[in-house]
């Protein structure tokens, strides 16, 4: 098979099949071709947030869904989220200057004493990926720190991730702390980490556990989603 | 064949590992976010019980507490510089310990995961990575460890580094998985494809196996995929006292002594040799292991039914060594680069 068969020309494509070109090459974490997909999509008049949530959200839910599935693992999710960072890049101003809905606000960090950020770095990913801005902490995050961010940023959630044994009690220190400074009802905290399951989310005070990136993105819309119903009512 | 492992391993049948570091130091006291490893030098008395129970408990075998003892897990404690010499503490207080046993005890230098993801997708090179292991298996060796055990580990290349860093210190080692995602590790591996990893390693473990992830049942069904490939090296299964609960202020894992004993018998039937626990594995929960192997009849390998009676559901349908397992989509580019 020669090169020229093996080529796909992305700007040939209508804007059917360039979008699920764009899913496929999300899917294969290339991330030179979604930059080319987003450039062609913008020289093709597109609005910023419709190249956002029809052509990046909509691959990375593919991604997702097969992540959550056990069919894709944190190695093709990275090289996924590398990409759509690629599109993203690009899109971030654009999308500021254009005034474009915000589907919401995430406060995220591993917390003290642990190092782990694999996952608490894919839920950054997928957040980013499902329209969400991400506010990431890092590692090794007291107290402190996370009350600090989350009076700098105002975010609609907090998130808390933590891999060992030894460091997942500390999100109750957290959570606890809140509670005494009576703003724990301000937030969305959700929690996840290899180590935890439903019932310690529960037990510590946080309104959700989330088993992995894929569903803390769906719980995430899920409790945006509610809480700005019941700002409505 | 002059390692104490392959020596134990050719005049018994079976071997029992020990059981949980971090929670069973977490009851010594050990607060959430600091780093076990510094009690090395700080509790050595501590240290020194926390081996003893697994010794008193009937455990022929335990890990040192050194788990997060390298350089780039340490570096968050601001003790990068000290992966060698508190490693070496580690397996000196086991020495110690091991030797006063009156019985034959092996002493086993626990290596666990950098924490970082290597290069393509991540970070760590292969080079570095081969570095940090290698500094800490240097302090494992020098501190008296019969043999490097590698546990936790996920990626392939993670652990094929520390293979590579065990021959440079020219130790015997031993190296498990950890199957917590979908009954693969997290970055996707199956039991079936470790097998074939470690079979093909230039260096190779004694033995090889699962420790943690997600629970006993999970933990034999892995098992069982490894003793499906007919390795040609011993297994070794390392699985949590079913599954963690925070109760009174601390994690709490709600799996009995009588359930580890369970586990321990289907382990062997599964085709384990060397069998321990877990986080969330007391002394108890060793007891109770060491008389099932005991006493126990050996049986043929259970069902994956048989296990779900005895210990509980799996986590997930499958583990992806199944024929139907799920496959990734194949797209246009993908199907093209594979003609």
């Amino acid at each position: 098979m020669s090169d020229q068969e093996d080529d796909i020309i992305l700007s040939e494509l209508d804007d059917e099949e360039l979008v699920q070109q764009m899913f496929d090459d999300l899917y294969d974490g290339l991330k030179e071709e979604i930059e080319e997909g987003v450039n062609i999509l913008l020289e093709r008049k597109w609005a910023p947030y419709d190249i956002l949530t029809k052509a990046l959200v909509g691959g990375m839910t593919i991604v997702g869904a097969d992540f959550r599935d056990g069919i894709l693992f944190v190695p093709e999710v990275l090289l996924a989220a590398n990409a759509m960072k690629g599109g993203m890049f690009i899109l971030k101003p654009l999308l500021a200057e254009t005034g474009a809905p915000r589907v919401g606000k995430m406060v995220i960090g591993t917390v003290k004493g642990d190092i782990h950020d694999i996952g608490k770095n894919l839920v950054s990913m997928m957040m980013e990926g499902a329209g969400f801005e991400v506010v990431d902490l890092g590692i090794n995050n007291a107290v402190d720190a996370y009350l600090e961010a989350l009076e700098a940023e105002e975010p609609d959630i907090l998130g808390m991730s933590a891999l060992l044994t030894t460091t997942m009690p500390y999100m109750k220190v957290v959570i606890d702390t809140l509670v005494e400074q009576g703003k724990r009802d301000d937030y969305i905290v959700l929690v996840g980490g290899a180590p935890l399951n439903e019932e310690f989310g529960k037990a510590i005070g946080a309104d959700a556990y989330c088993r992995d990136a894929a569903v803390a993105v769906e719980t995430a819309k899920e409790w945006v989603g509610r809480k700005h119903n019941q700002l409505a009512s | 064949m002059s390692d104490a492992l392959t020596k134990m391993l050719s005049s018994r049948d079976w071997i029992l590992a020990d059981g949980a570091t971090g929670t069973n130091l977490f009851n010594m006291g050990l607060m959430s976010g600091d780093a076990p490893e510094l009690w090395n030098e700080a509790h050595p008395d501590r240290i020194k019980a926390l081996y003893k129970s697994a010794v008193d408990a009937g455990s022929d075998l335990f890990l040192t507490n050194s788990f997060g003892g390298n350089a780039s897990r340490l570096k968050l404690h601001d003790a990068q510089s000290r992966a060698h010499e508190l490693s070496r503490i580690s397996a000196e207080i086991g020495r110690d310990v091991a030797d006063a046993a009156g019985r034959p005890v092996i002493v086993a230098g626990s290596v666990g995961p950098t924490g970082d993801i290597m290069e393509p997708v991540g970070t760590l090179s292969h080079s570095n990575a081969v570095e940090i292991f290698h500094e800490q298996a240097e302090g494992l060796k020098a501190g008296g460890a019969d043999v490097l055990w590698l546990e936790t580990i996920s990626a392939p290349e993670e652990y094929r580094a520390a293979a590579e860093a065990f021959a440079l210190a020219q130790m015997p080692w031993v190296g498990t998985m950890s199957f917590d995602t979908a009954g693969r590790t997290m970055m996707g591996m199956t039991s079936a494809a470790m097998v074939q990893m470690v079979e093909g390693l230039d260096h190779p473990p004694l033995a090889f196996g699962a420790n943690c992830g997600t629970g006993a049942s999970d933990l034999l069904r892995t098992v069982l995929g490894f003793a499906a490939q007919g390795p040609s090296r011993p297994i070794i299964a390392k699985g949590n006292a079913g599954i963690p609960k925070y109760v009174d202020g601390h994690i709490h894992y709600d799996g009995t002594p009588e359930l580890m004993g369970q586990y321990a018998s289907l382990a062997r039937d599964s085709g384990a040799r060397i069998i321990g626990g877990c986080c969330g594995t007391m002394p108890e929960h060793l007891s109770a292991m060491r008389r099932a192997l005991e006493s126990g009849e050996r049986s043929e390998a259970p069902t994956l039914e048989r296990i779900v009676e005895a210990l509980g559901p799996f986590t997930s349908a499958g583990d992806g060594t199944e024929d139907n397992a799920p496959t990734a989509r194949q797209t246009k580019r993908a199907r093209r680069r594979a003609v």
